[in-house]
């Protein structure tokens, strides 16, 4: 896949104040005259912030480190993690693709995507809001299958889970991430088999627990 | 010596420095390596694969470009570590990778330009196999568009990178790069710019596939089918080795050749692409002015007009182009000496001292660039005028060089600090810099300082630097202008005194001046420029590449040119037309042939038998001006058009109007 700018962007791109303090902080680490180390870190914070990697945000990095452009362009179009188009405003799915997920359906899961968000990888939905990609391996493999949306994990998954966690999104909430199954973390799936003392571990794995908490606090706000 | 290594190549035991890449080792042990992304006056890049060799011990096969001796281990029992070039082992790594780089490869062997000359063809047929295990489909690329010098088919590309290292560390610009990754990468320019550079035809020649060849050329001609003649460039003032191709009498394209001394390997695309100037506005035969209108006549008739004008007793005086060799301008001056006339080849006005060898040719050499610590430009701009020198000065530049300038230049590729911008700011800087040190110090005056005001104190204030042990190069435009000012083709009041009250100019392929009204003009030459319309009598020369002559470079050093076709119609060799005309004159000059001549020059400009060689320009004492303040310029002009063949080209032409459009394009900021 020939990955490159996408042909409608936007004229401007500045960093906000609080990104701007962050990305000067990073050129701090690195050596006088190596600053152009911090391009991976500076053009994924450009992303947070827009959503995509926009070309004005790329020539934007480039210049704050002192690199022609194309090498910005260079490094945003080696790693895939850097979207180069712009994703769904809600959610951008990313379905993982590689053995252990494949073999538990993943490829379900992504003709799921096709029929619910867009036919194709990368390209949004009719509202906009959803957009989606095949990835590789996002190491999760013992909960396969499993999507990510934004930094949450969506794991044991059928395509009716998925269906239901888009749906969700669609109505402006936000679905507990983690195990479909109840499980844990990566124990055996029916059940653990040893260590097996019940009381002694917590309800939720501590990052679904951050993530729900966060989403209720929100709720609060 | 301590660095040195012992390694074994091939059973041959050899003691090398131990910086040398194992490509290196194999190189001197006379063991050739296949390479293709490795060129040695580029990074390495060690992405190709090609010159996997075996290294007794090691795992799996090494990249010789990228490993270096130092690094290798010895054997077990101590001995010198052992490097296969040959092995079974070997046999197939390259096997492996030919199979590899040719799977997305086209067969379009037989509509490409680089066919007879392709590293990728010459290596399948050396290193590779003679079948394809490949029956999925190729991938394919989009062309760019990189101007109207290089063309494009990005299919045959094999991602060696070295155009991308080529443009980004040798010409300076940084529009080229590698996108994409795996079978998606791409070799592209940012966003499909065309190059500015005025070195960019070089990635020609350093691609080794077809995919970037020469526009001008293209599907024009096969290497094998082409006479190579090894001759010298006359486009600036470098002296720059090449080899012209032609075929019959038609020049059809121009190579460089490897010069460490003056242009590495690298040519501008003036010197590469003016080769369609040779054939366009050639003057072919004798013209007369009669009644207003130059008409075409025979040899005996313009050779008696000429005759009768420079023997009437009128006041002579002789003037010499840009593109003269040595040989003409010094038969000339033996001729206008018959008729006591005057020469003078400074037709630009250019304050050059004649009174001694330094005061023109400087006493720093090219090659003392590299070594430079502290480089002073002094009204040039080098990009523009010799842009195969600025590389060079911007490879000092990377390598710790620091890069001063007095002038109005502005992008260099490299940063110049600015020292000032008139004369009273170097003459400041010098009084400082003779007291203090000029160690490491390189000058370098261009021809823009030295034709406008203040410029006889610039050169005086540069030879006193010279005399303090810095270096100075002055920088020529014109390629004859040292060969003509070494056979003193030239007078003490310069181009005023030999215009002043002159009757007949004899101009010998003078056209960046304009010849005031009044006198008549015998013009010789090869294209019809603004000397020829100007001119009374038209004598048809050759052009540089049609007669075998010694061109002297900007540093001093006399090289020999090659004939590589015979001049159109009936022009003629420079140096043949003068002695036909001291015949019809009644005087013959001594010599019937070319050999004749140059022992005559030898005999009173020793120093140019000596081809290929610079020799010490002794400094004399020094000239003092206390002339007042003027400003420095450094502006070129178009580089392009500076000379009638390049006038003459319609790539050339075409590359100005490009470079202006650019150049006028820049946004101006809100």
């Amino acid at each position: 896949m020939q990955r490159k700018f996408h042909s409608v962007q936007p004229d401007t791109f500045a960093f906000s104040a609080e990104n701007y303090a962050w990305a000067e902080r990073q050129l701090t680490k690195y050596p006088d005259g190596r600053q152009a180390s911090a391009i991976i870190p500076l053009l994924w914070r450009a992303q947070k912030q827009e959503g995509w990697l926009t070309r004005p945000a790329c020539e934007h990095v480039a210049d704050m480190l002192g690199l022609p452009h194309i090498r910005a362009y260079e490094v945003a179009t080696f790693y895939f993690m850097f979207q180069l188009q712009p994703i769904g405003s809600v959610a951008h799915v990313q379905v993982c693709g590689t053995t252990c997920c494949m073999i538990c359906g993943a490829e379900d899961l992504v003709e799921a995507c096709r029929q619910k968000i867009a036919r194709q990888p990368h390209q949004l939905s009719e509202c906009g809001r959803f957009s989606w990609e095949e990835v590789e391996c996002l190491g999760a493999c013992a909960n396969a299958p499993m999507v990510q949306i934004g930094s949450d994990y969506y794991e044991d998954l059928s395509v009716a889970d998925l269906s239901e966690i888009l749906d969700q999104f669609a109505e402006g909430g936000c679905p507990v991430p983690g195990s479909r199954r109840g499980r844990y973390s990566s124990e055996p799936a029916g059940g653990l088999t040893s260590l097996s003392r019940d009381g002694e571990k917590p309800r939720l794995a501590p990052a679904v627990a951050l993530a729900v908490q966060s989403a209720s606090r929100r709720r609060e706000v | 010596m301590p660095d040195q290594y012992k390694v074994v190549v091939d059973g041959n035991e050899a003691s090398v420095p131990g910086e040398l890449t194992l490509i290196q080792v194999c190189e001197l042990a006379g063991v050739e390596i296949p390479r293709f992304c490795y060129h040695e006056r580029l990074s390495i890049a060690g992405n190709c694969r090609m010159c996997l060799v075996e290294v007794v011990g090691a795992p799996k096969p090494v990249a010789s470009c990228a490993m270096q001796v130092r690094d290798l281990r010895p054997g077990r029992d101590g001995s010198p570590p052992q490097i296969l070039t040959s092995s079974p082992v070997v046999r197939k790594a390259r096997h492996g990778v030919m199979e590899f780089l040719l799977v997305n490869h086209p067969l379009d062997c037989p509509i490409c330009d680089q066919g007879g000359e392709c590293d990728l063809q010459d290596q399948a047929m050396a290193y590779g196999i003679d079948f394809s295990r490949y029956v999925e489909p190729k991938r394919a690329v989009n062309d760019l568009d990189l101007g109207p010098l290089v063309e494009t088919h990005m299919t045959r590309c094999i991602s060696c990178t070295r155009c991308v290292r080529f443009t980004t560390e040798v010409a300076g610009i940084t529009q080229m790069g590698q996108i994409g990754r795996g079978e998606d990468v791409e070799i592209t320019s940012y966003l499909n710019s065309s190059l500015d550079s005025n070195l960019q035809g070089n990635i020609i020649d350093l691609c080794p596939v077809g995919a970037l060849t020469s526009k001008p050329y293209a599907f024009v001609a096969r290497p094998w089918e082409l006479t190579k003649t090894e001759t010298i460039d006359v486009m600036d003032a470098l002296g720059s080795n090449i080899r012209v191709d032609s075929r019959g009498r038609q020049v059809m394209r121009i190579l460089p050749r490897n010069h460490d001394g003056i242009n590495q390997e690298w040519i501008s695309d003036k010197t590469r692409f003016v080769w369609d100037g040779l054939k366009c506005q050639r003057l072919d035969r004798p013209y007369v002015r009669n009644q207003g209108v130059l008409e075409p006549c025979d040899w005996d008739t313009a050779l008696k007009a000429a005759a009768g004008v420079l023997a009437s007793g009128r006041r002579v005086s002789a003037l010499a182009g840009d593109l003269v060799p040595v040989e003409a301008t010094f038969a000339l001056r033996k001729l206008i000496e018959l008729v006591d006339g005057k020469c003078e080849c400074r037709v630009d006005g250019a304050a050059l001292d004649t009174n001694s060898r330094a005061g023109y040719a400087g006493t720093a050499r090219i090659e003392d660039i590299d070594s430079a610590r502290r480089i002073i430009l002094v009204g040039t701009n080098p990009r523009n005028e010799v842009p195969v020198l600025n590389a060079r000065i911007r490879l000092a530049w990377l390598d710790g060089a620091r890069v001063e300038n007095f002038g109005d230049v502005t992008d260099l590729t490299y940063p110049a600090q600015q020292l000032g911008n008139d004369v009273d700011s170097l003459r400041a800087f010098c009084e400082i810099a003779l007291q203090d040190s000029v160690e490491g110090m390189l000058v370098i005056v261009g021809q823009a300082a030295l034709r406008h005001d203040g410029g006889n104190e610039i050169l005086a204030l540069s030879l006193a630097l010279a005399r303090q042990g810095a270096g100075l190069l002055i920088l020529h435009a014109a390629a004859g202008r040292v060969g003509a000012l070494d056979v003193g083709f030239s007078c003490v009041g310069g181009i005023d005194e030999a215009l002043a009250d002159a009757e007949v100019i004899y101009s010998l392929g003078v056209d960046e001046m304009d010849i005031p009204e009044g006198p008549f003009v015998i013009y010789q030459g090869s294209h019809g420029d603004r000397g020829a319309h100007r001119a009374d009598i038209i004598l048809p020369a050759a052009a540089y590449t049609e007669e075998s002559a010694i061109f002297v470079n900007t540093e001093g050093r006399p090289q020999l040119a090659q004939r590589a076709s015979f001049p159109p119609g009936q022009a003629k060799e420079n140096w043949a037309i003068i002695r036909a005309l001291s015949a019809a004159i009644g005087q013959p000059l001594f010599f019937d042939t070319q050999a004749e001549l140059r022992s005559k020059l030898f005999e009173e400009v020793p120093y140019l038998e000596d081809i290929d060689m610079v020799p010490a320009n002794p400094l004399q004492s020094p000239r003092q001006y206390t002339g007042g303040n003027a400003p420095i310029i450094s502006s070129a002009g178009d580089f392009y058009l500076t000379n009638p063949i390049s006038r003459a080209s319609a790539v050339m032409a075409e590359m100005s109007a490009l470079s202006n459009g650019r150049h006028q394009q820049i946004p101006e900021a809100p």
